[in-house]
């Protein structure tokens, strides 16, 4: 007999890891609106059939722990159920001998302390506080509750026309949400519990590229009312052509000389071309909005006035202004923002980096499109440095690895020192401190400490910092309006809480977000300030939806975007996705499970046709 | 016009119908539980699952329409075994005591699982216990956790019908219910009682209370002298769950029926319907003289789940119902009076029993403003089909009795009051007696029938001795919601409107019988209530001998002051349970 043999999974291990897999996909699937209780017991009993059985607290207790929330969910418990149930878990999770076990009792005691009230109302009612609000989960997840099953079927009946349309009546900027929407309708696709999610975002893409320009839907009757809407940006322009299509006179004050906003000075051009934007912003104001471009609030104009002068005013500036960071050297030459130089590229006012070293500064989103951005503008060698590990960046992976691919380098775990000025007053390098991976803190994300080791310098001619953007609301504090940590303060109906016709939503409100956020927030805006004006306009959308297919495809890879060929990508802003062809984009579609249709959609109604 | 086979046999059917009404019309029968054609296509049971060919899975024939060259089997392996298990799965939660249960023989379930041949069940039972199962026993609509095989249907016909939305999906998982919505209790609920989820549910899930067996109690006590009240619309539907056809199941035999159960003296609501007429119909006269229909009309106050509707939806147009007190009430109030004093007894001995196709007419017995010092006005309320289950427990077969009279005086009725039991009934007989107040002269009977029949809401108006009255009549609380919002709006005005909470008025009653093929049977049953209208040698309540006799013997006139007393009630004297607040 031979000493020692390669060891292969068997069988049975094979499919159990495919189980795995699959399982993993299907719990992030979850839709929203869950059981917590019912989630936590049968994650419980996960656990338990993990267990190797040697220790106490795990074959034992968890198996108790389990019947105890049984009894919870069958109303055979009593309030004291609770005490036991946490007690228990506390004694497994400071006992058990391995992560199997303490885990698993963290994660009750993480639901008995997080939501102890739905323990309470299952005992003493029977009842989940929990419930859905919309059964078709990427609609619901989509901030603006966009028809999605809706229209990725009229991509696969090739109605692309229509799909716009349909769109439209909730988000009006569908070309720009084709090419950067961060599409969390994806992250719980239902489709996720089959194979992997619908590639939503890149099917829009294909409509709206598909599409002729479309002409507006017709306005309801004037109503004499006016309203301004301060900022040109993606939630101001939805709050002016929802409401403009409500029959309002509608003027919006840019401050800059084009529409778009972060749209168009924040967003470089590969991701979003200047003639996709302009595309929407066409139809926007095609249905009758009055533009002042150049207009600055607090400069120009007087919020007061303008509060005078209009029915209802819609405060939706963005956040446009740069964060410090506060280093030694931060005055030198060549250390710019990136919302500064973006801006500027958007203006036209483009550098030129032909050659240079650049260093960003940050980890999110906007410090890829800088980095990414300065590679275009010719440099020679661009550097992101970020004081966390490259998987705890906020940016979306597919961007981080694109600006790794293009030949960007990130440098992790190196927090900024201070920066170095030559002689002549320019910079001459960041100086950075290394970092430590370490335990996690209350965000639930690893904190990065000082590590021991000596200062690092990163020589460079520029230096761009993306560590976040901040609001200016200044101007608008004089008619009452408050900001707290920097952000104007509205609620959730995005009134002015004390200011009677007052607006505020997007950015300015929320901090920093996403685009179709921006959209959402100027859709209930526009919405609440109809009611507020005293009008019940709906609208809504006459596109016919095709039935769903009988039964669903079967499992099938998803069609992913593929970038351009570049040979190199110094100098050109061209846009770098291709979009679908039509087969991939019918293929892709087809894989919708129409959850309109099937399942819960059915009986509680798979859209809502108007709002 | 589609063309495919269905079972081998080559069908065809216009684009847009569903495999299931496609196999119908083709005499297939499809089984099925969940379905209820227009207002629950869900799916949900997975019972009319067939198998189309070239598609992966089983499709349900419910919901999904027939696409050309389409080849279905209803019967093939696959689609036996998928019936099957589904209805064996249904079973292992459903508590198949069929021998203690309501439904039994007219169970939809227990009629597939026996066409089926399921004799005994490969999964264990699951059925909640203890307070998981626990619902009032007191509230006139009850609910089994236990026979509920969350259909849905329910849901929908609240929903979608009535619009009052008083149930829901409670629990997750396999503890999923019915349950009333928002973790509200039903006592705490503003259910209006209508009993359109009884009439809709396929099994036993939902039911009245059963109130047989403190009939049978007074019925044996020898110090009570039992009368009992027939509303019109129960003499158009009894007989669907006996086996009689429309034409056999009389008011005669019924009253034949009525003796032999022990009853002392049979009457007839339509009496008080007559009654209903002289005292609404002044007071509609006199709110119209008054101008007091300026901006709100006048609502008709005999159905009480439109009552219970309207405080608890719209409780500041409560002073816009009529005074009047429902048929059912008056009747109790004159057999307490004036009948007690003909027979010369006192009124607690006498136990005063309606029959009525309604649930929320069980609640309405019970309000407070329903009694005197001598009790309630009515003291039992059965439905249609707890009177049904009374003559099937003594054995009475109604076919093989005569036809024996109603008792007097409170039998003797016109064919006005018989239409009291469908929608426009009540607006029409109210209209022929207005006319002839007003004018002195009756007018053509036919004149008002317009009114009674056609879509849930219809309107017209009237010239009455040269008085346009605005009329509109509504049945369903989704088309009465409708309308009210209109009022409400100003957009439509009206002097007065009848309303009845059930589709169709009580003839499509909660309590009436159930058909286990869900037909909608409000249509004939009306059809037959204006025909015995038709046939009444008298066609106007003010001609009922018997009504003018006690206006004569006791109460003087319409609204006079004992008519007050008795015959008026005041809304506003009770609430809806979280009853909205008034504007």
């Amino acid at each position: 007999m031979s000493r020692l043999a390669i060891e292969t999974p068997g069988q049975a291990q094979t499919v159990l890891n495919g189980l795995y897999r699959d399982m993993g996909r299907r719990i992030s699937a979850s839709q929203p609106g869950l059981c917590p209780v019912d989630m936590s017991l049968n994650f419980l009993r996960l656990c338990h059939a993990q267990t190797c059985g040697k220790c106490v607290p795990c074959r034992i207790g968890l198996g108790q722990l389990a019947v105890l929330i049984e009894q919870v969910l069958d109303r055979t418990a009593t309030l004291e159920t609770i005490d036991l149930i946490e007690r228990t878990a506390r004694v497994i999770a400071d006992s058990a001998d391995c992560a199997i076990g303490f885990e698993a009792a963290n994660m009750v005691l993480l639901g008995i302390r997080g939501f102890r009230e739905d323990y309470e109302e299952h005992i003493l009612h029977g009842r989940c506080i929990c419930g859905l609000s919309h059964p078709v989960p990427c609609v619901s997840t989509c901030p603006a509750h966009v028809d999605i099953p809706g229209y990725v079927a009229l991509v696969r009946e090739g109605r692309y026309e229509d799909a716009v349309r349909l769109i439209r009546k909730d988000n009006p900027f569908p070309a720009v949400c084709a090419y950067v929407c961060e599409h969390p309708c994806e992250a719980q696709c239902r489709r996720r519990m089959v194979d992997d999610s619908v590639n939503i975002c890149g099917l829009k893409r294909y409509a709206v590229d598909h599409s002729p320009d479309l002409s507006a839907p017709s306005r309801a009757a004037d109503t004499g009312k006016r309203v301004a809407v301060i900022g040109g940006g993606p939630g101001g322009l939805t709050a002016a052509y929802y409401l403009s299509l409500m029959g309002h006179k509608v003027t919006v004050y840019e401050q800059r000389p084009k529409l778009g906003g972060m749209l168009r000075y924040g967003i470089p051009d590969y991701r979003l071309p200047q003639d996709v934007l302009d595309r929407d912003i066409t139809h926007i104001l095609s249905t009758g909005i009055t533009v002042r471009t150049g207009v600055s609030i607090g400069l120009d104009m007087d919020m007061e006035e303008l509060q005078k002068r209009y029915d209802a005013v819609y405060i939706a500036i963005g956040a446009h202004t740069d964060k410090k960071l506060g280093l030694e050297g931060e005055e030198a030459e060549n250390v710019v923002s990136a919302v500064e130089l973006l801006r500027n590229i958007g203006e036209g006012r483009v550098p030129d980096f032909t050659g240079k070293r650049v260093c960003v500064i940050g980890g999110g989103n906007v410090s890829m499109d800088a980095t990414r951005t300065a590679l275009r503008l010719g440099a020679q060698q661009v550097t992101c440095v970020y004081r966390r590990r490259v998987e705890d960046m906020t940016a979306l992976a597919e961007e981080i690895e694109e600006a790794m691919a293009e030949g960007c380098q990130i440098l992790p775990l190196q927090a900024p020192a201070r920066i170095e000025a030559g002689p002549d007053g320019r910079v001459a390098a960041l100086w950075t401190r290394p970092q430590l991976i370490s335990s996690y803190g209350k965000d639930g994300r690893p904190r990065p400490v000082d590590a021991a080791e000596k200062e690092f310098r990163i020589p460079c001619d520029y230096v761009i910092v993306a560590i976040g953007q901040a609001i200016v609301a200044k101007p608008f504090e004089s008619v009452g309006v408050t900001t707290r940590r920097g952000a104007i303060q509205a609620d959730l109906t995005s009134s002015v809480p004390g200011v009677d016709n007052v607006f505020a939503g997007g950015d300015a409100v929320s901090g920093p977000a996403t685009v179709i956020r921006a959209v959402a927030a100027g859709k209930v805006a526009a919405a609440n300030i109809d009611s507020f004006l005293g009008f019940d306009h709906k609208m809504h959308c006459d596109v016919d939806i095709p039935p769903a297919h009988l039964t669903n495809t079967p499992p099938c890879g998803r069609v992913n975007l593929k970038n351009r060929h570049l040979n190199d990508y110094r100098g050109s802003f061209e846009l770098l996705k291709e979009g679908m062809s039509c087969e991939e984009a019918t293929q892709e579609a087809s894989r919708c499970l129409r959850c309109d249709h099937f399942g819960y959609g059915i009986f509680k109604g798979g859209r809502s046709k108007e709002w | 016009m589609v063309n495919l086979t269905i079972d081998g046999r080559p069908v065809q059917a216009p684009e847009g119908t569903t495999i299931l009404e496609t196999a119908r019309q083709a005499d297939i029968h499809i089984p099925h539980l969940c379905y209820l054609m227009g207002i629950n296509e869900i799916a949900a049971c997975r019972v009319c699952c067939v198998e189309v060919e070239g598609e992966r899975a089983m499709v349900t024939a419910c919901n999904n329409p027939v696409q050309e060259g389409m080849a279905v089997h209803t019967n093939s392996p696959r689609a036996r075994s998928t019936r099957r298990i589904n209805v064996e799965l249904i079973l292992s939660q459903h508590d198949c005591k069929c021998a203690t249960c309501v439904r039994s023989g007219n169970c939809q379930l227990q009629e597939i699982a026996n066409d089926l041949g399921i004799l005994d069940l490969p999964y264990e039972t699951q059925l909640p216990q203890g307070l998981r199962k626990a619902w009032t026993t007191t509230f006139p609509l009850f609910h089994d956790y236990n026979k509920c095989i969350k259909c849905m249907r329910c849901v929908q016909v609240c929903d979608k019908i009535q619009s009052l939305s008083i149930w829901d999906v409670a629990g997750t998982g396999s503890r999923t219910t019915i349950d009333v919505s928002n973790n509200r209790v039903i006592k705490d609920s503003d259910c209006a009682l209508c009993g359109q989820c009884i009439t809709h549910c396929p099994t036993g899930g939902l039911r009245e209370r059963d109130d047989t067996q403190r009939a049978f109690a007074a019925l044996a006590d020898p110090d009570r002298i039992t009368v009992v009240q027939v509303a019109p619309a129960v003499r158009t539907a009894w007989g669907e769950a006996l086996g009689l056809t429309r034409e056999q199941a009389t008011m005669g035999r019924m009253a034949a029926a009525l003796r032999r159960l022990g009853f002392r003296y049979i009457f007839d609501t339509n009496f008080s319907a007559d009654l209903t007429i002289m005292e609404e119909g002044s007071e509609f006269l006199r709110r119209l003289r008054k101008g007091d229909m300026a901006q709100y009309p006048m609502f008709t106050s005999c159905c009480p789940g439109w009552v219970r509707f309207l405080k608890g939806q719209y409780p500041q147009l409560t002073g816009r119902l009529s005074t009047a007190k429902s048929p059912q009430q008056m009747f109790g109030s004159v057999a307490k009076s004036w009948l007690a004093r003909k027979l010369g007894v006192e009124p607690e001995q006498i136990f005063c029993v309606s029959i009525m196709p309604c649930v929320a007419k069980k609640a309405e017995s019970e309000l407070p403003t329903m009694a005197t010092d001598h009790g309630p006005d009515v003291d039992l309320v059965l439905t249609t089909r707890e009177f049904v289950r009374m003559l099937r427990a003594d054995k009475i077969i109604p076919a093989l009795l005569p036809e024996e009279p109603l008792d007097d005086p409170m039998g003797v009725s016109t064919g006005a009051g018989v239409i009291f039991g469908t929608t426009g009934g009540v607006m029409e007989a109210a209209l022929r007696s207005a006319s002839f107040l007003l004018t002195g002269k009756n007018p053509d009977p036919e004149s008002f029938s317009q009114l009674g029949e056609g879509p849930g809401l219809r309107e017209a108006t009237y010239d009455l001795a040269g008085t346009p009255v605005r009329c509109a009549v509504v049945s369903g609380l989704g088309n009465t919601r409708k309308l009210l919002e209109r009022i409400l709006a100003g957009k439509a005005h009206y002097d007065f409107v009848e309303v009845m909470a059930c589709p169709g008025g009580c003839v499509g009653g909660g309590g009436q019988p159930i058909d286990k093929e869900d037909r909608e049977l409000g249509g004939v049953r009306s059809d037959r209530l204006h025909q015995l209208d038709r046939q009444a040698p008298l066609r106007f309540s003010h001609e009922n001998p018997q009504v003018q006799a006690l206006y004569r013997e006791f109460l003087g006139k319409p609204l006079s002051e004992i008519s007050e007393h008795l015959l008026h009630t005041d809304h506003t004297a009770w609430a809806m349970p979280n009853q909205r607040k008034t504007g």
